[in-house]
């Protein structure tokens, strides 16, 4: 199972995380901070896993940000890499040619993304076109929900003239 | 692309990148902590859009690493809203900033369960996904049955129920029982039906799990599993939006290739074939594309394939393809193919007789040791452990040597821990060993730890042929400019000792040596300087006559150190001079070590590593487990590997046994002073034979027998009772063939381990039958072989294999029986200290042309020297308090042979364990007492207490108490053994709820490296 994911800048700087395994905040920060020295670190032409405490952390750089999961010693990995270029390809499709600075301002949307691909660690859905469907049936329910709110304030707007 | 509508969060994000810097950035996260703090306070005044903005940014500031200790009840809040927006919000971060334990989740659990079991769809989605993230033991406690429910629902859409599988998987995981209800397995075979492959793909997952814990239940899956594989990688039968980069959704493939390989076997005869097809097509179909992505997909899929194959153990010529890829593999430029093909490699290692073919790529995998990815040179370093035996030892041993000097810090601790165990297992010569250990401590010192250099003493000091040899090496050592205080402390022990033997050599006078030593003195830490002053004593207690000046030396120096502040350097230095001052009396007391006995410590501790709870071993770690003693045993045994009897390094050479002689030692050194040891057997492979009983899976392979055979027997052996059980008599050759033994040895043996007569071999011709009296630690058993022919039997042979731990002497037994006539042949035991190992009579005779041999345990077990003592309550418990240390065992016994508690309790009193009734007010334990006789630990009390659970008969807890750590070991595994169900005749390919650590104490005796490997 994939204990946790994590986005992290070239720079060192926390763009996503999401936990499956229970840590408490001390163990996340901390797991943050080495995961950051071992990976940030590595030359461009090696494999893509690391050996971490017992897991298995794959990894992948996509421009300046590597997308980091952390699975089992016994999993397998190549697949994982490949539920990390799912989920790229996804908010590719979503963003439309995704960069550092949709997921910055928009993080919540990569977590929204994220739930739809996976729970409990383990994947839920291998189409994309299904999960982009999903998120834009999100997006218009919150969409409709905005746009009542906003009549009804007009209403009361108008009322109180 | 801006945050729709949340300005506010926009401009935050903003001004935190427009920091210069962390200082900045702190006082920005402060101001605005500070302002969601006061919005929070004042609650009722926020509109949900602003609660809901600022527990993003709450969510934002954590993510950045800051503390967000407050907030979490808002986020909580939101999940109750009414609203889709808000309720999403809250789900989401709430997810995110609690873990399973956090309490506000239970404040959450009843508006949790409202939305999983209520008719908004969105809202069930929500549910399930925060569940299925963070749900902890509560969750599924109240929530397991709903969601099982959504899971299998015909009204439910798809989204839902991919949901809803996960989710009940998180469940699952949190506490197995919810999910293991009546019927929940036939629904799980009818979810494998399913077309929708979101919802196949999260139920698969959730197979995995399920079937990993109890495959047994669900058998009726495995057919399904290969109807999918054969659907996605035969047919491709599957929407285009499910392949991915062409690929027939290979996350799928993945996992049902997985869940395949938690079923031991796969038994209906098609199931197998099809099954097989499909992984022939992947083994063969799969190739090197450029698209990277489609690669890596395609090889996922290839490498679950792999492992897939191993496990079911294919035949010769599918392995033999599997480790041809694998070779391939480990060749290309890609790394992670390289990492992988490596990694698989070391797999193939545990599970199939394919040493030789991988050892054709040991120049290759010494390549990647020299890789600039440490992580592919992890998983080099780790193959050439695993592929390391005697007749590629030197060279791979070398390698890490050289290797050492260049490694990085990480991996140098590791490294040189190998180094030193293979060195050890494998060594051809035992100099080599030294001059490796010496090596290592020169380039590594800092990683080799103190048990690594007392055991080089250990063997120095066991085997005179080496003294010379290893204090010449040391003495060379000290000559260069920097060592390391390692090197100081094993050269100056050494040198102490048997430095005089090198007296004549130039440049190691007394004098000299002692020189060269002090040089080192000012630089060293205390503990070094004690282990000087003792060489110095040595030295001086080895120069006679005494040589004045060298004498005053040394005496200055004790003279100053007899104030020193360090109390063991100050004693050592008081006592060191004083004795030296008594001239010719110094030879006495001062004189050579005696030889080191065996190092318990050790093994116990590497036993007490392994004993984890194996509830949630994956199918590799199972198999790896299953399969550690077939590896050692294939390691040891195969004649191809030049010399059949002796693989392993014993303390002391000795002509025959010598394989195990590690944890012999005791009684060789006795037999070589007084030879009482009377029976040595004459044939060279007895060395085998005695490694084969220790390590299971070798009794059918003895060493003039097919190698070929071994395999067969591999899968489904778990533990070694059970193995040695099942095959208590070894057929030599094919010669046994002809006589069959009448009755049940395996039966006969156990009936004899609880009574002190009876007969322990039958078959037309002979009967032998035994009486034995124990005394303490001795006893006297008298063998009775009976001729039941008309003619005689002739070559009549009967030789005893001790265990270690046992000092045994067999009377003469006469070469012919006559006709119906019976010999009795006494056999004296002394126990020298507990152990659970068994004696072996190797028995052998000529009637007419058929010649017999059967290998018969002996019913010379630990509880004939237990000694049942009544104890009170008075006297109890002040013992079990005293002996609660560490010795104390205490361990969870699972596959327990249900019985009722009396039968249980008749059972430890029919072992000498006397139960005490009424001390445990708990009606449901045992507690019992009893004492033990050895030479080593004379009478020894022990303490046994069973706590029986009556909801399930099949596991219990047990502890053990006893002054003696091995004693309490031995007699914690004794009772396990009596105790768990042993499949004895059906070898039902189950790896039933396996006996902790099966294979680990055998291993852990026979294989020196592995008690090295615990002393660390």
């Amino acid at each position: 199972m994939i204990h946790f994911v994590l986005l992290i800048s070239r720079q060192g700087k926390v763009r996503l995380t999401k936990w499956y395994s229970p840590y408490t905040q001390k163990e996340r920060t901390k797991v943050l901070r080495e995961l950051s020295g071992v990976i940030l670190t590595r030359g461009p032409k090696l494999c893509n896993f690391v050996e971490w405490r017992g897991y298995k952390v794959v990894y992948k750089r996509y421009a300046s940000l590597y997308f980091c999961m952390c699975i089992d010693q016994e999993d397998n990995e190549l697949e994982v890499l490949e539920i990390i270029h799912h989920y790229v390809e996804i908010l590719d499709r979503y963003f439309g040619s995704v960069c550092e600075l949709d997921l910055i301002f928009n993080f919540h949307k990569a977590y929204y993304i994220l739930d739809e691909l996976l729970i409990a660690g383990e994947l839920q859905e291998p189409s994309k076109k299904t999960v982009a469907r999903l998120i834009s049936a999100q997006d218009q329910l919150v969409e409709a929900a905005k746009e009542q709110r906003s009549s009804i304030s007009n209403i009361i707007a108008q009322a109180t003239k | 692309m801006a945050l729709s509508g949340m300005r506010g969060l926009s401009v935050f994000i903003s001004d935190i990148r427009n920091c210069q810097n962390k200082e900045q950035e702190r006082l920005r996260v402060d101001k605005e902590l500070g302002n969601v703090r006061t919005r929070f306070k004042n609650e009722k005044g926020l509109s949900p859009y602003e609660k809901k903005k600022y527990v993003w940014k709450m969510l934002y500031i954590y993510m950045l690493g800051y503390d967000v200790d407050f907030g979490h009840m808002e986020a909580v809040s939101l999940i109750s809203a009414p609203k889709y927006p808000e309720k999403q919000v809250g789900y989401i971060v709430t997810a995110c900033l609690l873990n399973e334990n956090h309490d506000f989740l239970r404040l959450a659990i009843n508006t949790v369960r409202n939305d999983i079991i209520g008719r908004n769809e969105t809202f069930q989605c929500l549910a399930l996904t925060m569940v299925g993230n963070i749900g902890g033991r509560e969750f599924a406690e109240s929530l397991a049955p709903d969601v099982q429910k959504l899971l299998i629902s015909s009204s439910c859409r798809p989204l839902v129920r991919k949901k809803a599988a996960l989710c009940l998987l998180r469940l699952f995981r949190k506490n197995p029982d919810v999910v293991n209800v009546d019927g929940w397995a036939d629904r799980m075979a009818q979810l494998l039906d399913e077309r929708d492959l979101g919802v196949l793909t999260s139920s698969m997952s959730l197979l995995v799990a399920l079937v990993a814990n109890n495959h047994e239940a669900y058998w009726s899956s495995l057919p399904k599993c290969v109807k999918t594989l054969e659907r996605l990688a035969r047919n491709q039968d599957i929407p285009q939006e499910y392949t991915y980069y062409g690929i027939p959704s290979p996350w799928l493939q993945v996992k049902t290739m997985r869940a395949l390989q938690y079923f031991p076997t796969i038994e209906d005869p098609n199931t197998r074939r099809a099954l097989f097809e499909v992984l022939q097509r992947i083994l063969m179909g799969t190739d090197v594309v450029k698209n990277v992505n489609k690669n890596n997909a395609s090889h996922a899929v290839l490498f679950e394939a792999l492992a897939l194959v191993m496990h079911l153990d294919a035949e010769k010529e599918m392995m033999s393809q599997c480790v041809a890829l694998l070779g391939k593999f480990i060749a290309v430029r890609e790394p992670n193919i390289r990492y992988l093909g490596l990694e698989n490699m070391s797999r193939m290692l545990l599970v199939t007789d394919v040493q030789d073919i991988i050892k054709r790529h040991q120049a290759q995998i010494i390549t990647s040791l020299k890789d600039p990815d440490i992580s592919i040179r992890r998983r080099a370093l780790d193959l050439l452990y695993g592929m390391c035996d005697i007749t590629n030892a030197k060279d791979i041993v070398e390698e890490l040597l050289q290797y050492l000097s260049t490694a990085e810090f990480a991996m140098r601790e590791e490294l040189s821990l190998k180094a030193a165990i293979l060195a050890e297992k494998f060594a051809p010569d035992l100099s080599w060993y030294v001059d490796v250990i010496l090596q290592l401590i020169d380039k590594a010192g800092d990683f080799v730890s103190d048990d690594i250099w007392f055991r080089v003493v250990q063997f120095v000091t066991n085997n005179e042929d080496l003294q010379p040899y290893a204090a010449a090496k040391a003495r060379e050592y000290l000559d260069k400019p920097a060592i390391h205080e390692t090197m100081v402390k094993v050269s100056a022990y050494l040198l102490g000792e048997f430095g005089h033997l090198l007296a004549r050599r130039p440049g190691c006078s007394p004098k000299e040596i002692f020189s060269i030593i002090h040089e080192k003195l000012p630089t060293v830490s205390s503990f070094t300087v004690s282990i000087l002053l003792s060489t110095y004593a040595k030295i001086l207690m080895h120069t006679q006559p005494p040589d004045p000046e060298l004498q005053n030396q040394i005496w200055a120096i004790f003279n100053k150190y007899e104030s020193c502040i360090d109390a063991e350097i100050q004693q050592r230095a008081v006592e060191y001079h004083a004795m030296s001052r008594k001239g010719a009396a110094l030879m006495d007391i001062l004189a050579e070590m005696p030889k080191f006995p065996e190092r318990q410590s050790a093994l116990i501790k590497k036993a007490e590593d392994t004993e984890v709870d194996t509830a949630e071993l994956s199918a590799i770690r199972l198999r790896a487990q299953q399969q550690t003693s077939s590896a050692l045993v294939v390691t040891d045994q195969r004649p191809a590997n030049g010399t059949p009897s002796n693989t392993q390094l014993g303390l002391v050479k000795i002509p025959s046994m010598s394989s195990n002689v590690d944890h012999n030692l005791p009684d060789q050194d006795i037999s070589h002073e007084n030879g009482t040891l009377s029976i040595v057997d004459p044939q060279p492979p007895s060395a085998d034979l005695l490694v084969d009983l220790l390590g299971p899976l070798a009794i059918e392979g003895p060493p003039s027998s097919d190698v070929q055979s071994q395999p067969n027997i591999v899968p489904g052996f778990e533990d070694a009772p059970n193995a040695a059980e099942a095959t208590a008599i070894v057929p030599v050759g094919e010669q046994a063939n002809s006589v069959q033994p009448i009755g049940n040895i395996a039966e006969r043996f156990h009936a004899l381990c609880l009574k002190d007569s009876g007969v322990l071999y039958e078959d037309p011709n002979i009967q032998i039958g035994i009486k034995a009296e124990w005394r303490a630690h001795q006893g006297r058993l008298v063998l009775f072989l009976g001729n039941k022919n008309t003619g005689p039997l002739v070559s009549v042979q009967a030789i005893i294999l001790p265990p270690s731990y046992l000092k045994m002497e067999l009377s003469l037994v006469p070469e012919t029986i006559p006709p119906r006539a019976q010999v009795q042949c006494p056999l004296e035991v002394v126990n020298l200290r507990p152990s659970r190992d068994v004696a072996v009579l190797d028995f052998s005779y000529k009637f007419g042309i058929d010649m017999v041999n059967v290998k018969l345990r002996l019913p010379v077990v630990l509880n004939k020297f237990l000694q049942p003592i009544p104890v009170s309550a008075e006297e109890f418990f002040p013992q079990w308090r005293s002996l609660s240390g560490p010795p104390l065992k205490l361990q969870v016994v699972r596959g327990v042979r249900p019985m009722p508690l009396l039968d249980m309790a008749n059972l430890l009193n029919n072992l000498r364990l006397m139960v005490c009734s009424g001390l445990d007010p708990n009606p449901n334990n045992l507690v019992a007492s009893t004492s033990f006789y050895s030479e080593s630990t004379r009478a020894m009390l022990c303490l046994v207490r069973i706590e029986t659970d009556p909801a399930d008969r099949t596991q219990l807890r047990m502890t053990v108490a006893s002054g003696d750590p091995t004693l309490t070991f031995e007699l914690k595994e004794f009772i396990k053994e009596q105790l768990v169900s042993i499949p004895t005749v059906s070898r039902a390919p189950t790896p039933a709820p396996p006996v902790p650590q099966p294979t680990s104490p055998v291993a852990a005796l026979t294989d020196p490296g592995a008690m090295l490997a615990g002393l660390l």
